[in-house]
């Protein structure tokens, strides 16, 4: 599986994939750190994630996890090969149409969860539309509602310091989900969770995927994995997909 | 490797522009930031401070200079400046009464540059009272105290007065001695005289005097509008006044250092020295003082504030743009675009330069308005200096909010992310 052709052949030859359109399509990417001697990070990937997909990325420390979530998320830029986002390619874009996209069609949640810690829940569900263009008419109607979906409406006006951890996560999960964006990119989302809160965000990823929500969920705990309708797993760079 | 074809399958959705553009609407923009400030109540109030102080001194300053420059300007009217009065030294009270002589009026007029002179005396009537001309009415006062004073027929022009009903007495007056009276507003009104045409008489003690006039205003020596004004012959001969106590000059405009160099020695040629010449100061001698002494001074202290609170600023900017490197990252994934974070931390930093700029130019307007309260001048200050002090405020914010927020936007999302928390 080393050309893209053979790649794209290799894709094709998976009839369901055919059938359900593609939110993420990496073409024999790779991305090879700019260092003396050049550090190859991920060797030729491809990977074709389709709506409503569940794909958990997997992968020891150093294998090219983090990279490939920076290259997903459009924060870092791989140096050969194409990452089609929707049908459009993130390499053609400028640093600002990228920021862009980034905002419009990739939802991020984070092992730290990165709310505001001085401003409410809702607020922060708020942040996501405000570089979006979209009017602020009704846009607190439509972060109570992401509040609502991840089941913390009763929450609304709490700090984040007022909340716990697997509530600060969903709360995340809710500003991820403004916007709707294609997909949602989940960096160890339960990296800092305790096992009951790590329960229920992972019953929250799974609601949310039998609503037809993509996600990715990158993370080396085999319990979340598990939870995943697909698992690539990296090594040294080289990505792998596991059949179930 | 370079792909044969690459088919861009953009899905036709209306509600998703396909060229992604990200934006930052100026409310958002302005909500974002006030959030960002009011995050930190306290290290915005301190931050400012440097601004308020820079901003209250230069406002000050420029007031008070405006404000002591306005009062030199007020004394140096047109009346004023034209004014010279010759009193006897204070020393040796004997001699001194009599430094003045009685053809004061006509030497002084004599003098190049003199529009007018007169003399002014104090009388001393022995403490008698003066009364109107009685009429039954019990309620009514009518023996009142009254300062009496004797003037020389020149004084009157010497002095602006205005008639407000009757005459002025003139020279036959004094040299007859006749037994006439003028009596300023305040003086007729505690008479109860409104009237002279009915030739309404007073007593001094048990001697009548005829009232021939009624002041309404002077322009110089405003004792006399509470006074009763006899002629100085009459003075002379009824109360026996020794000499005349001052004399009231008043100068063509630019004549008063000539007049006050000659009009000593024209009263009295022995020994000019015994006599006080008041004066207005020279008016480019006092502004150049003010100058020197206040602006130089308050508007370097002002400046120097000013570059106090930009570092400030600056400083506490940059601290902030570290600190919430998170918040950067998360920004950016949100679909920010540098100029949108570079944009958040300009218009924090302006705002901070603002908020500084208002208080300072309050602060600085009470400065005035307390000084000026406290040496009784009127407080003057161009609207225009208390309205442009936030946009100098607003600039200071802005200048130096321009680094951190350009190292705020070279941020990399990847890097700002795994930093913050």
């Amino acid at each position: 599986m080393n050309t893209v052709t053979e790649a794209v052949t290799e894709s094709l030859r998976r009839p369901r994939w055919m059938l359900r359109e593609p939110v993420v399509e990496l073409k024999g990417l790779g991305l090879t750190y700019d260092s003396v001697p050049p550090v190859p990070a991920l060797r030729d990937v491809d990977l074709v994630i389709n709506r409503g997909d569940f794909v958990a990325v997997v992968g020891p420390s150093g294998s090219g996890k983090s990279t490939l979530l920076n290259v997903l998320g459009c924060l870092d830029q791989q140096t050969s090969g194409t990452y089609l986002i929707d049908g459009i390619d993130v390499a053609a874009l400028s640093d600002r149409e990228r920021a862009a996209l980034r905002g419009q069609r990739i939802g991020f949640v984070f092992q730290t969860f990165h709310l505001l810690s001085h401003r409410s829940a809702v607020d922060n569900v708020m942040l996501a539309e405000v570089y979006l263009g979209v009017s602020r008419a009704g846009r607190r109607e439509r972060a109570l509602a992401a509040l609502e979906r991840v089941g913390l409406a009763d929450r609304a006006d709490f700090l984040p310091t007022r909340l716990s951890g697997g509530q600060r996560q969903r709360v995340a999960i809710a500003r991820a989900l403004m916007g709707p964006p294609s997909f949602l990119l989940c960096d160890e989302p339960t990296g800092n969770l305790d096992s009951a809160n790590t329960a229920s965000v992972l019953r929250l990823f799974e609601d949310l995927g039998e609503d037809g929500l993509t996600l990715v969920v990158v993370t080396h705990d085999e319990s979340v994995a598990a939870r995943a309708q697909r698992e690539v797993r990296i090594v040294d760079g080289r990505l792998t997909e596991t059949t179930r | 490797m370079r792909r044969p074809s690459i088919r861009i399958r953009r899905r036709p959705s209306a509600d998703r522009p396909q060229a992604p553009v990200s934006r930052f609407s100026v409310r958002d923009l302005l909500v974002e930031s006030a959030a960002g400030l009011l995050a930190r109540p306290a290290r915005v109030a301190l931050t400012v401070l440097g601004t308020v102080v820079g901003v209250a001194a230069l406002v000050a300053t420029l007031g008070l200079s405006e404000t002591a420059g306005s009062q030199i300007v007020g004394r140096f009217d047109e009346v004023s400046a034209t004014d010279v009065v010759v009193t006897p030294a204070a020393r040796g009270a004997g001699r001194a009464t009599t430094v003045i002589p009685w053809d004061a009026e006509q030497r002084l007029t004599r003098l190049n540059g003199v529009a007018a002179a007169g003399t002014l005396s104090d009388v001393d009537v022995g403490g008698a009272l003066i009364h109107s001309v009685p009429v039954n009415d019990p309620l009514g006062q009518t023996d009142v105290q009254l300062p009496i004073k004797a003037a020389s027929p020149g004084l009157w022009r010497a002095v602006r007065a205005e008639v407000a009903a009757g005459r002025l007495p003139d020279g036959g007056h004094s040299r007859r001695a006749d037994r006439v009276m003028v009596l300023g507003p305040t003086a007729a009104a505690r008479l109860g005289l409104t009237r002279v045409d009915q030739q309404p008489g007073v007593f001094v003690g048990d001697r009548l005097y005829l009232v021939i006039g009624l002041l309404q205003t002077v322009d110089r020596q405003p004792s006399l509008l509470g006074s009763a004004i006899i002629p100085e012959g009459t003075a002379r001969r009824e109360f026996g006044l020794v000499a005349p106590a001052a004399a009231q000059i008043e100068t063509v405009i630019g004549a008063v250092d000539a007049v006050v160099a000659e009009a000593p020695v024209a009263l009295n040629p022995d020994s000019p020295n015994l006599l006080r010449v008041a004066a207005p100061p020279s008016p480019e001698k006092l502004r150049g003082k003010v100058e020197n002494d206040l602006n130089a001074l308050f508007l370097l202290l002002g400046a120097v504030s000013l570059l106090v609170g930009a570092l400030g600023i600056a400083n506490v900017t940059l601290v902030s743009v570290l600190e919430r490197t998170g918040e950067i990252g998360l920004r950016r994934a949100l679909g920010a675009g540098r100029r949108h974070i570079a944009g958040q931390f300009l218009v924090e930093s302006t705002a901070m330069g603002v908020l500084g700029g208002i208080i300072g130019a309050s602060l600085g307007v009470l400065v005035i308005v307390a000084v000026a309260a406290s040496r009784t001048w009127t407080p003057v200050l161009d609207p225009l200096v208390a309205l442009f002090a936030p946009l100098v405020g607003g600039l200071v914010g802005l200048i130096s909010g321009t680094y951190p927020a350009l190292r705020a936007a070279s941020l990399q999302p990847v890097e700002a992310l795994r930093a913050g928390t």
